[in-house]
């Protein structure tokens, strides 16, 4: 059992010094941060700043991650994953092990963030992963691995940024690593070949997750399953439209997606008043003691801007529907 | 794995193909010749053998895993063993592994040739190792594949064979999404009449599987040995159909794993 063995390996007690063998850095390792298929990840010390470093058993999935590391950092402007800072060979007392270090990205993962402040920002930080996602794709890239866990909100201006680039494959070839909820071809919608549809068909997925976060399993699979999925959330029924699209991979570039959904969530507000989710989840930002300073001033001011909207759209409406009254009695009065 | 040397010297000139077995099993062979032994009879020919064992919510037995690991130690394979729900992405995640592992024996003895006797992959400098998986990741992309899929059709495993079939037509869907050719063949054993029972001749396509899985039977006895022995002789009248017709059979330069 490869897993096995590989956990075993590569399994370091906090406290153990990590030597590099070609370019002799020093990082202490402090505590295990997860682990995945391809290895573990720790957070270690290195000259008193904390970085994430990350162990493999097989060296070349190290190789293949830096490679794709290294691309990313040529790409002017994203923050999608962490910046890489060094990639060494470490002679441990069970063999050489390869690793490498980069930038410790600290935060809750997406769906704890969301439980926590409030589903009116799932939105928010799904616009901003469409964003990058696009610097992504523009630069030949998929992120192939998409999904909650591997995407972390940083503060304290909440930013989205993913942690595991593992899946990261070029356009036209076929998707190095999925996860099946999140993978199109599990649920019959389309096929593993790298093309930026495949990422976005993740995103809906991590959507609909948002408002399941248990998930579910496939039953009758396809697009029926989803959609009745969706159906039963208020939430989601409102970007339903968006979600399909994305399903059906009829997006195929990241912006497009992200202009319908901003757009769609932007009408939502103003011609539909009574929004509970937003209103409540801005209730649970204020109840909420641990939250940083300026996102809360900033939502607080939203909230406010927001309900003086709502209450001139009445006054709007309740002053036209009183003209058009007097107009009615007028005219009936002259046709008497 | 078998190279063909085109002209030029860079390796990423090389076009290959990539031979394995897949074996689906849920515990011990208790018939004809021992699998480790064919298994490594298949490594000898350059095919590797991978195994999967398939529990449910029972384990499998001590002897089993032994087995399982062995076959595919001894084959030159990856051997993983899963609860039947992870079935799919265990089948699609073990048949791209070793096929990884497959061109990084093939490019390491490639680096040996150019650099020296004990070089590998490894011994690299970390910053050139990068160059090298290019190569790997290209290879992997473009290679043709030819993977035959050994069923356990035991009586234990007839509540899984849903699971099975479902885990195969996943398959298909990763590895046709390569830009590579593929090749599948399904065999299943113990079959109808003989210990071994060829269901699904190759072809690039497995959907075709779906009707022939619901109407497969189950017996007693599991033949594992004698079924990877098929499985062989499967490969090599392919091949030699192969070379009869276009004759070029000289220009295949044989390394064995």
């Amino acid at each position: 059992m490869m897993n096995h063995s590989l956990k075993n390996r590569c399994k370091v007690a906090p406290g153990t010094v990590i030597t590099g063998k070609w370019h002799s850095n020093r990082y202490t390792v402090l505590k295990e941060l997860g682990y995945g298929a391809n290895g573990i990840v720790y957070l270690a010390k290195f000259k008193n700043s904390q970085v994430a470093l990350k162990m493999s058993d097989n060296g070349m999935s190290i190789t293949s991650e830096v490679n794709v590391l290294r691309s990313f950092a040529k790409v002017q402007g994203s923050t999608l994953g962490p910046s890489l800072l060094d990639v060494d060979d470490w002679n441990s007392n069970r063999g050489q092990i390869s690793f490498y270090v980069m930038e410790y990205i600290q935060g809750p993962d997406l769906l704890s963030f969301i439980q926590t402040k409030g589903k009116a920002w799932t939105t928010v930080l799904i616009l901003q992963l469409l964003n990058d996602l696009n610097k992504l794709h523009e630069n030949g890239w998929v992120f192939g691995d998409l999904k909650p866990e591997n995407l972390i909100v940083t503060g304290p201006m909440p930013k989205i940024r993913c942690i595991d680039v593992g899946g990261t494959t070029l356009q036209g070839r076929a998707i190095k690593e999925f996860t099946e909820f999140y993978d199109r071809g599990y649920w019959g919608l389309g096929s593993r070949k790298a093309d930026p549809a495949y990422d976005l068909f993740a995103v809906a997925m991590i959507i609909i997750n948002t408002a399941y976060p248990k998930r579910f399993n496939k039953t009758t699979g396809g697009i029926v399953q989803l959609k009745e999925a969706i159906s039963k959330q208020k939430d989601l029924l409102l970007i339903e439209k968006v979600i399909v699209k994305a399903l059906h991979g009829k997006y195929s570039h990241a912006l497009q997606m992200r202009s319908e959904l901003l757009s769609l969530v932007t009408d939502n507000k103003s011609t539909n008043p009574g929004n509970k989710p937003s209103t409540n989840s801005s209730n649970n930002a204020f109840q909420n003691p641990k939250i940083n300073q300026s996102p809360k001033q900033a939502k607080s001011r939203q909230t406010y801007r927001k309900k003086k909207k709502k209450s001139r759209w009445i006054e709007t409406i309740s002053i036209t529907i009183f003209i058009a009254l007097l107009y009615f009695l007028y005219i009936f009065q002259k046709l008497l | 794995m078998e190279v063909t040397r085109k002209s030029g010297g860079r390796m990423s000139m090389y076009t290959g193909k990539i031979r394995q077995i897949l074996l689906i099993t849920d515990g011990c062979s208790n018939q004809g010749e021992d699998p480790i032994a064919m298994a490594a009879l298949a490594k000898e020919q350059g095919i590797s053998v991978n195994v999967i064992g398939v529990m449910e919510q029972d384990v499998i037995d001590e002897k089993g895993m032994t087995e399982i690991e062995g076959i595919a130690m001894s084959g030159g394979g990856v051997s993983q063993i899963v609860y039947a729900q992870q079935l799919s992405q265990t089948v699609q995640m073990v048949t791209r592994k070793a096929m990884t592992q497959t061109i990084q024996g093939v490019v390491n003895r490639e680096l040996q040739q150019i650099l020296g006797r004990s070089q590998t992959i490894e011994d690299l400098p970390p910053e050139k190792r990068g160059e090298v998986m290019e190569v790997v990741d290209e290879l992997g992309e473009t290679v043709e594949l030819e993977v035959l899929i050994l069923v356990d059709t035991s009586a234990s495993m007839k509540h899984k064979l849903p699971t099975v079939k479902e885990a195969l037509l996943d398959l298909s869907l990763s590895l046709n999404a390569r830009t590579g050719d593929n090749q599948f063949s399904v065999f299943v054993f113990p079959g109808k009449k003989n210990d071994v029972e060829k269901i699904l001749d190759w072809t690039p396509k497995l959907q075709s599987l779906t009707s022939i899985f619901s109407q497969l039977t189950t017996g007693g006895i599991t033949p594992t040995g004698p079924a990877i022995r098929t499985a062989l002789s499967s490969f090599n009248s392919k091949r030699s159909l192969r070379s009869l017709m276009t004759g070029d059979d000289e220009s295949f330069l044989e390394e064995s794993m």
